[in-house]
């Protein structure tokens, strides 16, 4: 019976199970903190619940909540694959978005069938120029992408709020002496279809689609064959003639252009128009951000990305019916979702250390046994050093 | 004191299995003080696991390990530092931008907050004396050549008072000159008492370095022999299971075209220092050319300019008369160049990839791996399955990550793909490094069966009894120079070990100059 529950321990599924069992453990330790607040965890993770899936209604809000961080999540599982990390997300969204929306007010009464998809390009190719910089940087200079794709978050946030208080803002705004920095609304001809009466629109299907379209691009295709292979191995890449500076520039421009993509179907599925609080959040709601969380939730497969999202797109909209419930402050809800991410993030380095384990000590049928059983030691160790 | 020396350690009985392997089956050792005790045996036969356990990085499934007398429990390479056990790797575990005496210290548990580096420095000087291991313990590792590199790894062990030295295939990267001096350093080492644990697969140097040998085939413990009471021949038919061929088979081959010519190309180190200077020579089809020469004397610089890893600073590269001297690896790949690179892993095979994944990395281009830019998963697997029956790759499935594979299988699976994909020139750097004596003629073979197929093979080998059984012509580099070329018939390995040492062609008659320090690195 031990024996039994040490291997069930020890199996692969609870390997699947632990970013659930790591967000237990988060609302666990978040149960307390609503205790010292003088709140009933109960009640109040029953409003979280009711809030991200009790309805209908609520369980759109969660699929919409969940739309830009899938998106920005299959982007981050095509950097990480390509062995590059993109943390400006939120700048490429709203570049993208910025692209989009520029194209939405440029060709007012065109068709929609070709504006909408003209649009949604825009802010493919805005996120991928906002993500190709730091990619062809990286490639040609070493310069570090995770320091240069979030200073390209700040330069997109400030370009914005150029563009929102000058070139691009709504002339109502221009003659109101609030002059609030948004643009105009963009013809309601483009809005993307929705499932009425609730907010679910097609660009949720649309995210759904570019996950499975990017796993098969990096599985399928000898384009995302010679990226995984510059993930795994440059030496090894450029041995085998693959030009290493120019699919690290590329994998980071895909990155780029899925959070452009989901700019642009922010714009057309649920904001109709582009504004700005000064900061990035106020349009992104920080979905540059928690993609890369759901990313590392569905363990950087575009597949698992899916779930990973709705997971928290459900986090975040059930966050809100619980602050209401049960009147805590909003800084709770941040240190909520955060608890979540550090534990979750937490779990997946102990997941690797688990496989490595299974690998040396007692190799499953899917985690290929070794022959010699080479010690993870020698080549792995000098490549760190 | 005591009449009846007794053994400093001794493991019985050691059994480690890992699914559908029995790495080692009932395997026992005895090593006793003051000895060396060579450990002999084909890829997979269950050498490093062996080591491995003793130094801590597997559990034994059973069995005991013993040091003097006592039973001992390792559960870490820190466990088995304290008991006085270490081990130098083949891949050299040092931080290449720390000093030497910063290495030794390194991972040292009872060190203080601000170490004396001063103090650490002169014990190093001391032991160097004392154990003949000259380096500068204020140089920084990358100043180093392979052999220095080495006697850091050695002292690293006596510094921490290690009385078992496990060494694997410690002369796989020196000169024959510096293999000799490492043999002196064990020999002052057993005269103090310590023992020492050699893994290799030469026969020679079982011969001359150890006192015992102890033969593992497929796991299991076949022979311990005490080595004045044994024959190389011996030991080849106990390590392989048959009779093993020393000699192969070299048709004469008539000379095809030029393939390769060099007109004095030079090139840089990664740290921008001249590594090639003004290389000349041409291989013609149907030829094997071999380049001797010390590690470290721009053998990998070559095999890089020539493969397009590397530019070219100066000089034309010429391949079938065609100028690629600035052209790209693909290029190069596309004009018909194979490379066997001498970083398996590190270069040649994508580890976290699976065996098919990286059979396909120079075909999954085109048809029939992939078509139009889709891959065709049925064709790869087919191939894979292909290369992995001629070649006999052991591996439990196509799908396994390759780096889960033995370095012979790795290397075997490298060789596949390059050799399927050769069309003209094969650059082939330390071929049969850390094989097997079965591997090893094989990988020859293959070879030969190249240059019979018209092939033009570069050879880079440090293995001078290779290269004059299977190079046509032999040219030796030192310093980034060409010290001659020579037909392999004329000449020997005196001749060779010489111009390694640097002294060309030209000079050798005068014997008298020989430079007795071949170790010194260009820098």
């Amino acid at each position: 019976m031990k024996q039994r529950l040490i291997e069930f321990w020890n199996s692969p599924v609870i390997d699947a199970l632990l970013p659930v069992l790591a967000t237990l453990a988060a609302l666990l330790v978040g149960a307390l903190m609503l205790l010292a607040l003088g709140a009933n965890p109960l009640v109040a993770y029953g409003a979280l619940l009711d809030g991200a899936f009790g309805s209908l209604n609520s369980i759109a809000d969660t699929l919409v909540r969940a739309t830009p961080l899938l998106f920005v999540g299959v982007g981050i599982c095509i950097a990480f694959r390509g062995g590059v990390t993109n943390i400006g997300g939120e700048g490429q969204l709203v570049v993208g978005a910025l692209c989009a929306t520029m194209v939405g007010l440029t060709f007012p009464d065109g068709p929609a069938l070709v504006v909408v998809p003209l649009a949604l390009l825009a802010g493919f190719l805005g996120g991928a120029v906002w993500g190709g910089i730091p990619g062809l940087l990286k490639a040609h200079f070493n310069v570090n992408e995770i320091l240069s794709t979030v200073m390209m978050n700040q330069i997109a946030v400030q370009g914005m709020n150029f563009l929102l208080i000058g070139p691009l803002i709504d002339p109502v705004q221009l003659e109101r002496a609030s002059r609030i920095p948004q643009t105009a609304r963009i013809s309601a001809a483009f809005d993307l279809p929705r499932l009425a009466p609730t907010r679910l629109h097609l660009g949720t299907f649309l995210a759904i689609v570019m996950a499975v379209l990017v796993y098969i691009l990096l599985w399928r295709t000898t384009l995302g064959y010679r990226i995984r292979a510059v993930g795994l191995n440059r030496e090894a890449a450029r041995y085998a003639g693959i030009n290493v500076p120019r699919h690290i520039a590329l994998s980071l421009a895909l990155s780029g252009a899925m959070a452009g993509l989901a700019g642009a179907v922010q714009i057309f599925g649920v904001n109709f128009r582009m504004f700005t609080d000064g900061s990035a959040t106020g349009f992104t709601g920080s979905a540059g951000f928690h993609g890369i969380v759901a990313a590392l939730f569905g363990q950087l497969h575009p597949l698992g990305t899916i779930p990973a999202s709705f997971f928290f797109g459900g986090l975040l909209v059930g966050a809100n019916r619980l602050q209401r419930a049960v009147q805590v402050p909003a800084a709770l809800i941040v240190t909520l979702n955060g608890l979540v991410v550090v534990f979750v993030v937490g779990t997946e380095l102990w997941r690797q250390q688990r496989a490595r384990r299974r690998v040396v000590e007692r190799p499953s049928e899917h985690d290929e046994p070794s022959l010699t059983a080479i010690p993870p030691t020698a080549a792995s160790l000098e490549g760190k050093a | 004191m005591n009449d009846q020396p007794k053994p400093i350690l001794e493991m019985l009985g050691i059994t480690k299995r890992f699914p559908g392997v029995l790495a080692n089956d009932h395997v026992d050792l005895e090593l006793y003080p003051g000895e060396v005790l060579a450990l002999l045996g084909e890829n997979g036969a269950g050498k490093s696991t062996l080591m491995n356990i003793l130094v801590g990085l597997y559990r034994p499934d059973e069995g005991e390990i013993r040091m003097r007398g006592q039973r001992v429990e390792i559960h870490s390479p820190r466990d088995a530092a304290a008991l006085g056990i270490g081990m130098v790797h083949q891949n050299f575990m040092l931080v290449k931008t720390m000093t030497v005496a910063e290495n030794i210290i390194l991972g040292l548990s009872d060190l203080p907050f601000v170490p004396d580096l001063r103090e650490v420095s002169r014990r190093i000087r001391e032991l160097s004396q004392r154990y003949r291991l000259q380096v500068d313990p204020d140089a920084y590792i990358w100043q180093l050549s392979v052999g220095e590199q080495q006697r850091v790894e050695i002292l690293k062990l006596v510094y921490r008072g290690a009385e078992v030295l496990i060494l694997d295939e410690p002369t796989a990267v020196l000169t024959p000159q510096e293999a000799q001096e490492l043999q002196g350093v064990l020999r002052i080492m057993t005269a103090e008492g310590k023992s020492a644990i050699f893994i290799t697969h030469k026969m020679e140097e079982v011969m001359t370095f150890s006192d015992w040998v102890r033969v593992l085939q497929q796991g299991r413990l076949t022979a311990v022999r005490k080595t004045g009471e044994t024959s190389p021949q011996e030991l080849a038919r106990l390590m392989v299971g048959r009779e093993v061929l020393f000699r192969l088979d070299r048709k004469d081959c008539v000379l095809g075209e030029k393939v390769l010519e060099l007109h004095s190309v030079s090139a840089l180190d990664d740290r921008g220092l001249p590594a090639l200077r003004e290389v000349a020579f041409d291989i013609h089809g149907g030829e094997i050319l071999g380049i001797a020469g010390v590690a470290g004397n721009g053998q990998s610089q070559l095999a890089e300019v020539v493969t397009g890893l590397r530019r070219t600073a100066q000089g034309r590269i010429l391949i079938r008369g065609k100028d690629l001297t600035h052209a790209s690896p693909l290029e190069l790949i596309r004009a018909g160049v194979s490379h066997i690179p001498a970083d398996r892993i590190g270069m040649g095979a994508v580890g976290n990839m699976a065996v098919a994944d990286n059979l396909a990395m120079k075909g999954y281009r085109g048809s029939p791996l992939s078509e139009r830019g889709v891959l065709r998963p049925r064709n790869i697997l087919e191939f894979a399955k292909r290369m992995i029956e001629a070649f006999r790759i052991s591996t439990p499935t196509p799908n396994t990550r390759i780096k889960f594979l033995s370095g012979g299988n790795i290397q075997k699976a490298i060789l596949a793909r390059e050799i399927d994909a050769c069309d003209g020139l094969m650059v082939a750097v330390y071929p049969a490094r850390g094989l097997d004596v079965g591997a090893t003629e094989a990988v020859r073979k293959m070879l030969l069966s190249q240059r019979e197929q018209g092939l033009a093979v570069l050879l880079i080998s440090e293995d001078l009894e290779e290269l004059l059984t299977i190079a046509d012509r032999i040219t030796v580099l030192f310093a980034g120079q060409i010290m001659g070329i020579v037909p392999s018939a004329e000449t020997t390995v005196e001749m060779l070990g010489l111009m390694m040492a640097g002294v060309p062609l030209a000079d050798l008659p005068a014997l008298g100059t020989h430079d007795p320090t071949p170790g010194s690195s260009p820098a």
